[in-house]
């Protein structure tokens, strides 16, 4: 077999050995990789800022394991910015794998601020069947979370006095690892008219681009690049995505670099092909 | 007759869904927001139903000593663990659920999304040849999305003008070309279930 017909056959585990280097080693050298802020990001991070102290925002939380490296980030870093502001939150979550992570969330965020529950923010808990409780929630949160996650009474709590439905919100910004995404739109922003911003999976951000452009989301957060330029926008102090970043260049370097020596490899046989012939 | 009772309810529970969407009175307002409790509790009796299904597959499994039978095992043991630990000691950080889903559930899960950079980086290579036109295209379109990660300094500003114009033009024409597509398809089903065409769902071809 000549030179480049093994460029074109490389055995696959070179690739994943390069993936493996590629991954490990820019974790162990320090260097910065500007964000170029896109104006999907940004009109989330506009819209947070221009929340007043007393506003009321729901996040839901509907990722699991999986998307959390990518989706903890921003879900953590618009936390803190609005109880900065003294927004109150109101959490909830729609995925089945996401209570624990939104616990933790919920736990280290509200800590860092001295903020309490049921006074600050609420955490609803899950409930299955997620277009079932976005459309409920639209009529009353009281239909599907009759009690919060700790198994507190809703109208007990000095949050939820005089909270019905989503028109007493400000907007909704879900962010999202699954299907639950279209939920959001179709029934949440279609149905009851609320403002709804996304934080989705690099690999769902191509398929929420035409609901940017036709305004039934108001803003876009994609992937771990897209948490990265959200950390920059709001200045946070715990830069996590901005870190993965670093390993993300890489490994999309080196996936390009398989991609020409393959691509290379291929012409260069085809052309000797085409010599003999 | 006993077809026609569940039918009839699925005919009815539709048309009422679908009027009261676009005629929103107060009656029908109360009407929805009764269904909509019913609906949730319906479901959480499927989850028991699924629940069960998965612990009798598994123990079938187990009894006939079927291929990697020893698995089943391992899965009602983690079933039976969460399903006790839950309610017998809280779910609050720092209670044994939580440990099992932080220190066991959350690495697995996240270890089988990270295999995944190494599989679609052995099937770029393998996959993005500049075979035909088409296969070229792709490929460009793919290189040129994958740079945007990655800082080319005075490039960066025409890369990321060549992303955007794909995902705001091409990309958004064809999802929405799907989306239309998908939406279409969505009304014709559930017609066909409203309208009985369509019985699957009760175990019915």
């Amino acid at each position: 077999m000549g030179f480049y017909e093994r460029l074109m056959t490389l055995d696959r585990r070179w690739v994943y050995l390069a993936m493996a280097l590629s991954v490990a080693i820019p974790l162990f050298i320090s260097f910065q990789v500007p964000p170029y802020i896109t104006p999907e990001v940004k009109s989330v991070y506009d819209f947070v800022e221009s929340l007043k102290q007393g506003d009321r925002l729901l996040l839901a939380i509907d990722y699991d394991p999986m998307g959390m490296a990518e989706l903890h980030p921003m879900a953590l870093t618009i936390s803190r910015q609005c109880f900065a502001k003294g927004v109150k939150l109101f959490f909830v979550t729609l995925s089945q794998n996401a209570p624990g992570m939104c616990e933790q969330l919920v736990s280290k965020v509200s800590k860092e601020f001295n903020k309490k529950n049921g006074v600050d923010f609420v955490y609803l808990g899950y409930k299955p069947y997620p277009g079932l409780v976005i459309l409920s929630m639209g009529q009353n949160f009281r239909i599907s979370f009759p009690m919060d996650y700790y198994g507190t009474y809703v109208d007990s709590m000095p949050i939820m006095q005089g909270i019905r439905n989503y028109d007493d919100m400000k907007a909704v910004i879900a962010f999202e690892s699954g299907w639950v995404a279209d939920s959001w739109i179709a029934d949440a922003n279609g149905r009851y008219k609320i403002s709804v911003g996304l934080g989705v999976t690099g690999v769902m951000a191509a398929d929420y681009f035409p609901y940017v452009q036709s305004k039934q989301i108001f803003g876009l957060i994609g992937g771990l690049k897209g948490a990265a330029e959200y950390e920059t926008l709001a200045k946070a102090k715990e830069r996590s995505a901005s870190r993965g970043m670093k390993v993300q260049t890489v490994t999309h370097a080196v996936v390009i670099l398989f991609i020409i020596v393959g691509n290379i490899g291929f012409f260069m046989s085809k052309k000797r092909k085409g010599k003999t012939e | 007759m006993r077809w026609q009772y569940p039918l009839l309810i699925v005919f009815l529970g539709g048309l009422f869904m679908a009027v009261q969407y676009f005629v929103p009175l107060e009656f029908s307002e109360r009407i929805y927001e009764y269904a909509l409790d019913w609906i949730i509790i319906v479901g959480v009796f499927t989850m028991c139903l699924g629940l069960w299904s998965l612990f009798r597959v598994s123990l079938a499994k187990i009894q006939t000593k079927a291929p990697a039978w020893g698995y089943n095992y391992i899965t009602l043991a983690g079933l039976f663990a969460m399903l006790i630990l839950g309610p017998a000691f809280g779910i609050e950080e720092g209670k044994p659920f939580m440990t099992l889903f932080w220190y066991i559930y959350t690495p697995i899960q996240a270890s089988m999304f990270a295999l995944l950079a190494f599989y679609i980086a052995s099937a770029a290579y393998r996959a993005f040849r500049a075979r035909t036109m088409i296969a070229t295209i792709l490929l460009v379109t793919a290189t040129i999305i994958m740079l945007r990660l990655i800082p080319l300094g005075f490039l960066s500003g025409p890369n990321q003008w060549a992303v955007n114009w794909i995902l705001t033009v091409p990309n958004m024409a064809a999802k929405r070309a799907i989306a239309m597509g998908i939406g279409l398809g969505g009304i014709a089903t559930a017609l066909k279930v409203v309208l009985g065409i369509e019985r699957s769902y009760m175990g019915k071809d």
